[in-house]
């Protein structure tokens, strides 16, 4: 048990949190005496990681081929300028045509993922080495963490999660969307429709299942019992919580995926499987 | 069946020291820990090893094997192959006494720096009323044997000993958490957590997680909604809007 004695006051000095000098620790060498392949996940992490940092780059630069009537791919999606190739979004502005619409919207899943408690996890491991890997020796020699500017900002995590929902609506209605074919007219299906589908409903899943949504329905109350409601949010979304790290891989194939397909079609590499 | 395992083991204290081999008898079913006292009762009779109930309920003979922190009773020598050396080292966080045997004080002096639980005043019968949901949250981290090892592989004190003075460790930020979400409890420690127990070094990066020998989920269901909380009280503006503006009941 936790000792609960009269709290002292004023900072503490190095070693076991008094005034004394450190002790000193065992002297042993070696950065980390760990025996597996403790380098494997983190180097899965980059390669995956820059794999879809460039693909998305690419894609979101390229401001081609990211409409094939009726599909938009969700990197463009939604498509607020004048220059965009179809109508599946209110036209807010035109911009200069040499800017991708793209560029416009990308930073609000950019921005809710690279703050996502997940998503900091495995860059601070991967990319910034901060741990590698359990108990093997990161390679800084100060640390402050998340105590200053600019990762104080991480902390904003929130609004880029309700910015994330208002994308997650237009990302689905793109899917209901689908469900016209090319003329407009609805009762239409293809493969491309379950793609968004798809698509829309892992992006579900993962901004459901964040942490500061699981705060935000009920996380932040202390009495349960007096607000049962919110205490059965509070337990779906905790449910979903535990998966929080595959839905936040599989959703991001998932964006990657449909992009990709809405690609082949509007370059006519393939065409569409329609089932009705 | 026995088989005869290589075994590496530091041994020194604070002015130095070095990992030392040794081949040792190892029976079926046995644990690290059997080794090591097989090690002090046969070859080294003056081996430092600190150890109490051998039930991974006490946390005292938590260590690093091959690596990883560990507690030396509950790791199984089955886990390991027969021709695998086993190397086991005291935690490295924490000064050295002798062997395998640390000086935990620090965690002892964070401990007691954090405000003591101070319930609400007795409702009119005398008694202290709440509901097993409410108190759900905070009994998972009771489960906590204080073993230490969640503070030993936290890189945040790991490697930089200097953060001692400004962070309290994974096992305290829980306990603060626990107390910020018990029911009963009056007092707001989260301008403290922040401030003064250092939650924002924390970058969730899960390794306390991952050695508690309990299951504890410190990060997920302790560490992350505290900073949401702290998020609440001082960087959501509207959430502080909102206390302001309704007055709300703070529960
Ligand atoms: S999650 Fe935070 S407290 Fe836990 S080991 Fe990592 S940095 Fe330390
Ligand atoms: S939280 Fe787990 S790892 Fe940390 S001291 Fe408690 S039992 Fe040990
Ligand atoms: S989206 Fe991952 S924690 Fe919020
Ligand atoms: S001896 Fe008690 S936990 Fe290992």
């Amino acid at each position: 048990m936790t000792a609960t004695a009269p709290r002292r006051t004023g900072a503490v000095t190095p070693g076991r949190g008094t005034t004394e000098t450190p002790p000193r620790r065992a002297a042993i060498a070696a950065r980390t005496l760990r025996t597996d392949r403790w380098w494997l996940q983190p180097l899965v992490t980059v390669v995956v990681l820059v794999l879809f940092i460039a693909y998305s780059t690419v894609r979101a630069f390229q401001n081609a081929h990211y409409f094939s009537e009726p599909y938009i791919s969700p990197f463009y999606s939604p498509c607020i300028t004048t220059d965009c190739e179809g109508d599946t979004f209110p036209e807010l502005f035109t911009g200069p045509s040499w800017i991708s619409p793209a560029i416009y919207i990308l930073v609000i899943p950019l921005g809710f993922r690279l703050t996502c408690y997940y998503y900091r996890k495995a860059y601070y491991r991967s990319f910034w080495q901060s741990p590698p890997a359990c108990a093997v020796a990161e390679p800084h020699r100060r640390y402050t963490g998340e105590t200053r500017l600019p990762l104080l900002g991480q902390n904003l995590h929130r609004y880029f999660f309700y910015a994330g929902l208002v994308f997650n609506v237009i990302l689905t209605y793109d899917a209901v969307l689908a469900f016209r074919d090319e003329t407009g007219a609805w009762g239409h299906m293809g493969l491309g429709t379950l793609v968004l589908l798809a698509n829309a409903a892992l992006l579900w899943l993962y901004s459901v299942s964040c942490h500061s949504c699981r705060h935000i329905v009920g996380g932040r109350l202390n009495s349960f019992s007096r607000h049962p409601l919110r205490y059965r949010f509070w337990t779906v979304v905790s449910r979903l919580n535990a998966h929080h790290m595959k839905f936040a891989w599989v959703s991001l194939f998932g964006v990657a995926f449909a992009d990709f397909y809405v690609l082949l079609l509007a370059t006519d590499t393939i065409s569409d499987l329609r089932f009705f | 069946m026995s088989y005869d395992a290589t075994f590496r083991v530091w041994r020194g204290d604070a002015a130095g020291g070095d990992l030392q081999t040794f081949t040792v008898e190892v029976n079926e079913g046995e644990v690290v820990l059997d080794v090591i006292h097989r090690l002090q009762a046969t070859q080294v009779g003056d081996l430092a090893v600190r150890w109490n109930c051998k039930a991974g309920k006490c946390g005292s003979c938590s260590a690093e094997i091959n690596g990883r922190p560990r507690l030396m009773c509950m790791t199984r020598m089955s886990t390991f192959g027969e021709d695998e050396t086993v190397t086991v080292t005291p935690m490295r966080t924490f000064p050295v006494v002798r062997d395998l045997v640390t000086d935990v004080s620090y965690n002892y002096e964070k401990a007691a720096q954090i405000p003591a639980f101070t319930p609400r005043p007795r409702e009119a019968d005398g008694s202290h009323r709440m509901q097993q949901v409410d108190v759900e949250r905070s009994q998972e981290f009771r489960k906590c044997i204080e073993c230490f090892l969640c503070q030993d592989t936290c890189h945040v004190i790991r490697d930089h000993e200097e953060n001692k003075a400004v962070f309290a460790g994974p096992r305290f930020l829980i306990r603060l958490a626990e107390l910020d979400m018990h029911p009963l409890d009056v007092v707001d420690r989260k301008h403290e957590a922040q401030d003064e127990f250092g939650l924002g070094y924390c970058n969730i990066t899960k390794c306390c997680s991952e050695v508690c020998p309990e299951g504890i989920h410190l990060t997920d269901n302790g560490i992350i909604p505290l900073k949401e909380r702290v998020v609440d009280r001082r960087y959501d503006p509207l959430t502080w809007l909102g206390s302001k503006i309704r007055r709300r009941r703070p529960d």
